[in-house]
């Protein structure tokens, strides 16, 4: 039965293809929540929003950090276009810290020129990686 | 005729240019593979985009939405990508023709630059409203965010009404295609609504369901459209990178032969000279002798 639970997962990016294989569940953060995929999901178009990718091979799990793009769901395959998309051993730790501190501040403190929606993504982006490198 | 001396120094002239051309030949060659290795990695990637966003439109192409219906008034924006360096053949003033002569030489244009000899050759007659030249160097996917950004909210404040793209598309090494497309407002093509009228038809066949959305279609055109204008930037970015290299290639190496062609016909001319030269002091000497004795 094993196998029959796998299907084929193919993320996507404009400069190379960051993964293809078989993999029994994958789960990302979308504008609409967090959901993870089995096989036979019915097909379904979503957007991401920036959150920890985990793919659940036959061997085990991996994780990466995805931030945008959207996610094409059909039975037997799932496509993810993504616009950034980083594995863990891609994340500068620091530099995470210190745009989380950076967004934080912002957000704080509010003047009429802070552009919110920029710093939400942005703190949310730094929330992303360092989660996925714990 | 000319003295042996001046075509000496002409064809080491063009000895030395064709050095040049050689090894500039020999350098886009070597570019031209590593650009056209990217072309290759980033195209399952807008194959990918490119069908999904048409087969949201197929079905929803009716739909009121302010990226698929042209802006009021305002001016048609251009993007322009031609190359930073010249020395490329036709390619920079085969881009700059595609605006200048084609069907939107009477508009009143932005243009905004990708590359400087795009810019040089349009800003006699159009606004350049903004110049990104220094992307073309090296073209990122974050360099084409920020420009569709640009673009994108220029386009929802009303101030531009089309979006167009002109970039030189990348078909072989040899050959490079002029290309004008239309970003914005996007046009479904009739072939992808009926297709994906005929998807729909099977699914239903096939008891499978149609593709949903997440948010609603509406809102997911919001955040996909943007993404799709970008990577038709980049995608053209990309393109245009291995079409430079490539036409630079080819002018190089037709520089090169040309070169060829005139070093051999100037030793001709110039063994020529050498040996009228010495026939002529032979002569003279024999004269000088007989007229002795």
């Amino acid at each position: 039965m094993a196998d029959n639970q796998l299907f084929t997962l193919k993320i996507i990016t404009p400069d190379r293809v960051f993964y293809e294989g078989e993999a029994s569940m994958v789960e990302f953060n979308t504008t609409e929540g967090e959901i993870g995929v089995y096989k036979m999901h019915v097909p379904t178009t979503v957007i991401v929003s920036p959150g920890v990718l985990t793919i659940t091979e036959a061997e085990g799990q991996k994780h990466a950090a995805l931030h945008a793009g959207f996610v094409e769901i059909l039975p037997e395959k799932v496509t993810i276009l993504a616009e950034i998309i980083e594995w863990p051993e891609e994340i500068d730790l620091d530099r995470a810290d210190r745009a989380k501190e950076r967004a934080e501040e912002r957000l704080r403190s509010k003047t009429p020129e802070t552009d919110i929606l920029r710093a939400e993504t942005a703190l949310q982006r730094a929330l992303a990686r360092i989660q996925v490198l714990k | 005729m000319a003295s042996m001396r001046d075509i000496k120094r002409r064809k080491s002239s063009i000895q030395s240019t064709q050095q040049i051309t050689k090894a500039m030949k020999l350098v886009s060659t070597v570019k031209l593979q590593r650009a056209r290795q990217n072309a290759e990695k980033s195209e399952d990637y807008f194959h990918a985009m490119y069908s999904t966003v048409q087969s949201i439109l197929g079905r929803t192409g009716s739909l009121e939405h302010r990226y698929l219906k042209p802006g009021e008034g305002g001016k048609k924006a251009v993007i322009v990508i031609t190359s930073n360096r010249g020395l490329a053949g036709g390619y920079n003033s085969n881009v700059v023709k595609l605006i200048t002569r084609g069907e939107l030489k009477d508009e009143d244009l932005s243009i905004y630059a990708i590359g400087k000899k795009g810019k040089e050759a349009l800003q006699k007659n159009y606004e350049i409203k903004a110049d990104y030249s220094y992307v073309i160097e090296e073209p990122a996917y974050a360099d084409a965010m920020a420009i569709s950004k640009e673009v994108l909210s220029a386009f929802e404040k009303g101030e531009i009404s089309e979006i167009y793209l002109a970039y030189t598309g990348f078909k072989n090494t040899v050959v490079h295609v002029p290309t004008l497309v239309k970003l914005l407002p996007v046009e479904v093509s009739e072939e992808a609504s009926e297709k994906a009228g005929e998807a729909a038809k099977e699914a239903e066949d096939d008891n499978r369901a149609p593709m949903n959305f997440e948010p609603e279609d509406e809102e997911a055109l919001d955040m996909i459209i943007p993404k799709y204008v970008t990577s038709l930037i980049y995608g053209g970015m990309i393109e245009a990178v291995a079409s430079e290299n490539g036409a630079r290639m080819q002018a190089m190496d037709s520089a090169t032969s040309n070169a060829e062609d005139m070093i051999s016909s100037l030793s001709l001319l110039y063994n020529r000279a050498r040996q009228g030269s010495i026939t002529q002091e032979l002569t003279e000497i024999i004269a000088g002798a007989n007229a002795i004795s």
